[in-house]
This record gives C-alpha cells, sequence and structure tokens, in this order.
C-alpha cells in the first residue's frame, strides 16, 4: 500500500471527519462521550457543533442509557467510548436498552482490541465480536480501511437498528482495493482475488493479510484472495460460501480472541454447509496477553506479514 | 380528574391486578399494588398520552424502572383505552405479548424494562433531547427503593442535575420492603432525601397513597426550576390488602382461592365506602 501511505489516516480521524460533515447539515446528529472526546478525535466536532455533543463523564452505562434515550426522541445518537469499556461495563445497557428495546443507537467502540497496546488487558477489547454476536438485534462492524470506515458511520447514522462500529488508532490505508467502490452493511468487500488461498479478516487486520499476500506471491508464487469482512454480523454468507467453493485453504484472521469471533462465526457457516476446507483462525490465544505496542502484540501472534505467511505456508503445506 | 373518580379508579385497578395475577398465578403483587395510585394519578390526571396521541412526539413519556410490577401498568394502560382488557388473560401464558416485565409490543408502553438501574439513565437522555427540542415533553419514571443500589441510577442523576433536566420526574416506589428483607436490613438507604438533595435533584415526601396529595405535587412540577425533581411516595407493598400489606412473601407471592375472594371483597368494602363518603 505504498501509494496510499501518505494520506492514510487512522480510522478514528475519520470517524470525526464524517461525523462533522454529517452534522453540518443535519442537527439531530448527536455524539455522547464519556470523558471519550479526546481519544475519541472529537474535539474539533465538539467546537464546531457544542449543541450536538452531550458530555456523560466517566459513566458507560449512563452514556448508552442517554444515548437510548435520545434515539427513543428522534435523534441519531453516536456514543463514542473506548471499545473496552462499551462492551463490557455497559454491556447490559446494549442488551436491553439498545438492543432488545430496538432503540437505533450508533455505539461507538474507540481504540479498539488492542490498540492501546501497552496499556493491558483493561483497555482490551478481544471480546466485543463475541458477546455481541450472541446478542440479537446488533450489526457489528469492524472497518478495515479509511473508505470502509466513512461509508459505514455514513450508512450508521440513518440505520434504524442498532449498530456497533469499533476503530483503532493506528493509520490505516485509504482504500484496500480503489476498484471496489461498492460498500454496503453485510457485504464483504473482495480486496484481491487469487487462488490458491484465501485470508477473511476484519478491521485492522486486513492489512496484515495484504502484506502476507504480497511475500507469498513474490517469493513463493503462491496467490492469496483476501475478503474484508467489516460486517461481522450479519455474515456475508453468499459472499463466504462462493469463496470456499474452490475448496482451498481458508485463513481468518481478527483483532478478537480466537474464541466467538470472525472465525468461529466463518467456521460455523462453512461447515454447516458442507465445506471440509482446510481451515485456521488466527486472533489472540486464550492467554494472558503478551504486553507491548499493537504492532508487538499483532507481530508476537503472528497476525503479521511474517506470521501469517508462515501460517499460509504451514497450511498449503498440509493441503 | 375529579379525585374520587381517581381514588374509584384505584381500587378497581387494585381488583383488576388481583384478579390477572391470580388467573395468570404468577406476578409480582406486592409491588404493583404499591404503585398502582401512582400510576393511575399519572396516567389519569397528570401526563398527557393517551392512545390517541401515542405516536406524536410530543406526548410525555412514562418509563417504568422498576419493570417487575408490570401488572399494575397493565391494567392502567388498558383501562386508558391502549388496549382491550380481556388481553390480560394471557398474562404470562406461551407466547404472549404480556409477560413479565414491559415491553415495547404493547401498546402505550415506551421501553423494555426488566434490569433495574435502566430506567432513569434512558429518561435522563429522553429529557435532555427534550429540551434540545424546546419540547413541552415532561419524562416520567418510577423506581423501586431496593433498585436504588444501582450505581447507573447514580450516574443518571449526576447527569441530570448537571444539565438541569426540570423536565425530569423521577418517583420512588418507597414501600421499604425488598425481595430479601427490608431494604434497611439489605442494604440502608436512608438519608435518601438528603442523598437525592446533595446530588442536586428537588426532593419533596409525600403519601404515595393519597390522591390528592400525589396530584397536587405531580402537576406543580418541577419542584424547583433549573432541578431535576424526585418525589419520595412513601408507600405500602401490598396495599389494599389487610394479608398482604408489609408482608415479604406478597413480593412476587400469588393468592390462594381463598384468599383472592378475600382481597376482592376487602376491596369491595373499599369501594362501599368510598360511596358512602360522596
Amino acid at each position: 500500500m505504498e501509494e496510499t501511505k501518505a494520506t492514510a489516516t487512522a480510522n478514528l480521524e475519520v470517524f470525526s471527519e464524517v461525523l462533522q460533515n454529517l452534522a453540518a447539515s443535519d442537527k439531530d446528529i448527536m455524539v455522547v462521550t464519556s470523558d471519550s472526546r479526546g481519544s475519541g478525535k472529537l474535539v474539533p466536532f465538539g467546537q464546531k457543533y457544542p449543541e450536538q455533543i452531550v458530555e456523560v463523564g466517566i459513566a458507560e452505562q449512563n452514556l448508552v442509557g442517554v444515548a437510548t434515550g435520545l434515539a427513543s426522541m428522534g435523534k441519531k445518537a453516536f456514543a463514542v467510548s473506548p471499545a473496552c469499556f462499551l462492551t463490557a461495563r455497559a454491556l447490559e445497557q446494549i442488551k436491553n436498552d439498545v438492543a432488545y428495546s430496538d432503540n437505533p443507537v450508533k455505539l461507538i467502540g474507540i481504540s479498539a482490541g488492542v490498540s492501546y497496546g501497552a496499556l493491558g488487558t483493561t483497555h482490551h477489547s478481544l471480546h466485543d465480536y463475541a458477546v455481541l454476536r450472541a446478542i440479537n438485534n446488533i450489526t457489528v462492524v469492524a472497518p478495515a480501511d479509511n473508505f470502509e470506515t466513512a461509508e459505514a458511520i455514513k450508512a450508521a447514522a440513518e440505520m434504524k437498528s442498532p449498530v456497533y462500529l469499533r476503530f483503532g488508532k493506528k493509520n490505516m490505508p485509504v482504500n484496500l482495493n480503489a476498484n471496489a467502490t461498492d460498500f454496503k452493511i453485510g457485504k464483504g468487500r473482495v480486496i484481491q482475488e487469487g487462488t490458491n488461498l484465501t485470508f477473511v479478516a476484519t478491521g485492522e487486520a486486513v492489512l496484515p493479510c495484504v502484506e502476507a499476500a504480497k511475500l507469498l506471491e513474490k517469493d513463493y508464487n503462491i496467490s492469496c484472495k483476501i475478503v474484508s469482512i467489516h460486517t461481522i454480523k450479519p455474515l456475508d454468507n453468499e459472499l463466504l460460501l462462493a469463496s470456499a467453493a474452490n475448496s482451498k485453504p481458508i485463513i481468518t484472521v481478527e483483532e478478537h480472541s480466537i474464541y466467538g469471533g470472525l472465525g468461529e462465526a466463518v467456521a460455523s457457516l462453512l461447515f454447516q454447509n458442507g465445506f471440509r476446507n482446510k481451515f485456521k483462525i488466527v486472533g489472540l490465544p486464550d492467554d494472558h496477553t503478551v504486553s507491548g505496542s499493537q504492532i508487538e502484540i499483532f507481530n508476537h501472534y503472528g497476525i503479521s506479514a511474517e506470521g501469517l505467511k508462515n501460517t499460509a505456508l504451514n497450511i498449503i503445506k498440509c493441503d | 380528574m375529579h379525585i374520587a373518580e381517581l381514588q374509584r379508579k384505584s381500587l378497581e385497578n387494585r381488583k383488576k391486578v388481583l384478579k390477572y395475577i391470580y388467573h395468570a398465578k404468577a406476578g409480582h403483587t406486592g409491588g404493583s399494588l404499591s404503585i398502582l395510585d401512582i400510576l393511575n394519578v399519572l396516567y389519569n390526571d397528570v401526563m398527557n398520552v393517551s392512545p390517541e396521541n401515542f405516536h406524536s412526539n410530543d406526548r410525555d413519556r412514562f418509563i417504568q424502572s422498576k419493570g417487575h410490577s408490570v401488572e399494575a401498568l397493565y391494567v392502567v394502560l388498558a383501562d386508558k383505552g391502549f388496549f382491550p382488557e380481556e388481553d390480560l388473560l394471557t398474562l404470562c401464558q406461551y407466547n404472549s405479548p404480556y409477560i413479565g416485565h414491559p415491553t415495547k409490543s404493547i401498546p402505550g408502553i415506551e421501553q423494555n424494562t426488566g434490569g433495574l438501574g435502566h430506567g432513569l439513565p434512558i429518561c435522563a437522555g429522553t429529557a435532555l433531547a427534550a429540551k434540545k427540542d424546546n419540547s413541552p415533553v415532561k419524562v416520567f419514571t418510577i423506581l423501586g427503593d431496593g433498585e436504588m443500589a444501582e450505581g447507573s441510577n447514580w450516574e443518571a442523576m449526576m447527569f441530570a442535575a448537571h444539565y438541569n433536566l426540570d423536565n425530569l420526574c423521577a418517583i420512588l416506589d418507597y414501600n421499604k420492603l425488598q425481595i430479601t428483607a427490608a431494604n434497611e436490613d439489605v442494604l440502608g438507604l436512608e438519608p435518601i432525601d438528603k442523598k437525592l438533595e446533595s446530588f442536586g435533584w428537588a426532593v419533596k415526601h409525600v403519601d404515595g397513597h393519597n390522591i390528592e396529595k400525589l396530584s397536587q405535587t405531580l402537576k406543580g412540577l418541577p419542584l424547583e426550576k433549573g432541578k431535576p425533581s424526585f418525589i419520595i411516595a412513601h408507600t405500602t407493598k401490598g396495599k389494599g390488602i389487610s394479608y398482604m400489606e408489609n408482608v415479604l412473601k406478597w413480593h412476587h407471592g400469588v393468592p390462594s382461592e381463598e384468599q383472592y375472594q378475600l382481597a376482592m371483597e376487602e376491596l369491595d368494602k373499599q369501594l362501599q365506602e368510598l360511596e358512602t363518603k360522596e
């Protein structure tokens, strides 16, 4: 992604910019923060639209409750808080007030996954896909690049049902496939076609797949297909089943526990539909997470160009 | 509505609460009888809400935070014409929408509740939206006394005071009993008025079964301009039925046939007394 690096921005920054654009012409856009406007890159939003930002203080349960009340009155309420707190501290509010009561709150998990790196497990969200997948009536989205982020936010603003979006802090490419300009919640994006192996990834774990695929192509003449499943629920069954139809190995990659996330969702879909492709789930193991920056943690667990290259070579060897 | 008319409605609605709980063999009897007068006054004398205006954004909002006392709410909404009363014969039956907690699938109900400590934060967000829109909407909730131990309530209280939500009124159903024992034995609540005041709310004690006082108080909101109002309604769990009043087992006790007949006789007697007084 050399060509896009100069303009690549953190998905979180894109979120803030898009939201400002939306708020300019839509008074119903309301942002609710839990002392998180700085971490959410929302200081400029607050300066430009002070009437459209609500601070609740460090109180995530109330954050989601207040956003629910705003949404029930017709506001397009974005509840913004670090993903770790939003989806654990306020999980009952998400389950009851938002999902069960069908209030179209937009839950924004910022600095998700291991974005906070060395701050440790209290600040990591490696459970959010799993817990939210098990709750009825909520869409779960993790955009890979700036393009998917912008489109997902615009779509979320107009959604009439609950949605959770999670973003990281690290700069991401503008667009991992400038030719794939169709974006729809619930529909995956093919980042590149390939014949020997398929990477199925989500969020910031898509980029290392792209990098690994380059190494595999260059050094081993292995051609990889890459699918960005930005919507973890509902899953794009059609695209995933079609991608598995060539019987080639599949590697799923996510910044999440290997339990209950994208990998298990895809495995469940494929297995129940009769597919028996070689299959490997890459994510954070069920262990105390190693300390370090996001990139160091990724490298440690093989969510990296080198790590995924090795995983691919192993699975192809066994194929 | 005339006070005597409201008093009569309360007694009749008590009979209905018991009728449907007796029929369902399930329900939160004590708490439903405890909040019934408050609900009766809210829906028939205070709030601007009816089946006709329920889809208007300007209707007043009520969210029952202590969702388990849903039988009282069902009866009051049915009486108000939101749905046919006989629907309540399906209370807690297989595939009935009339489950043991409020849900939006029932006409007249604003939010699904049941988990405690959820109503007040939602009401605070609703009240804030009304302020932002310069809307006349007033927002009400009833909380249980045991429920006050939930931390989310205190988060919402800080918030509502900070944003001067004087269009918000929380009513404490202070019957002083929760499922295990008296509040003061489970987790002391007192001095509740001072705690609420220190959180920036205007606070008033009221007899939660005195229709006239409830009506005056709830029509006179906000208690103080610029502050959310907290009404500490002193109530009696199992109110109106001699053998249920202040008896712990009636938290979710269901009367036997004999007990049911006795309860109905007691309520009929109270209705007769009311008529004589008039």
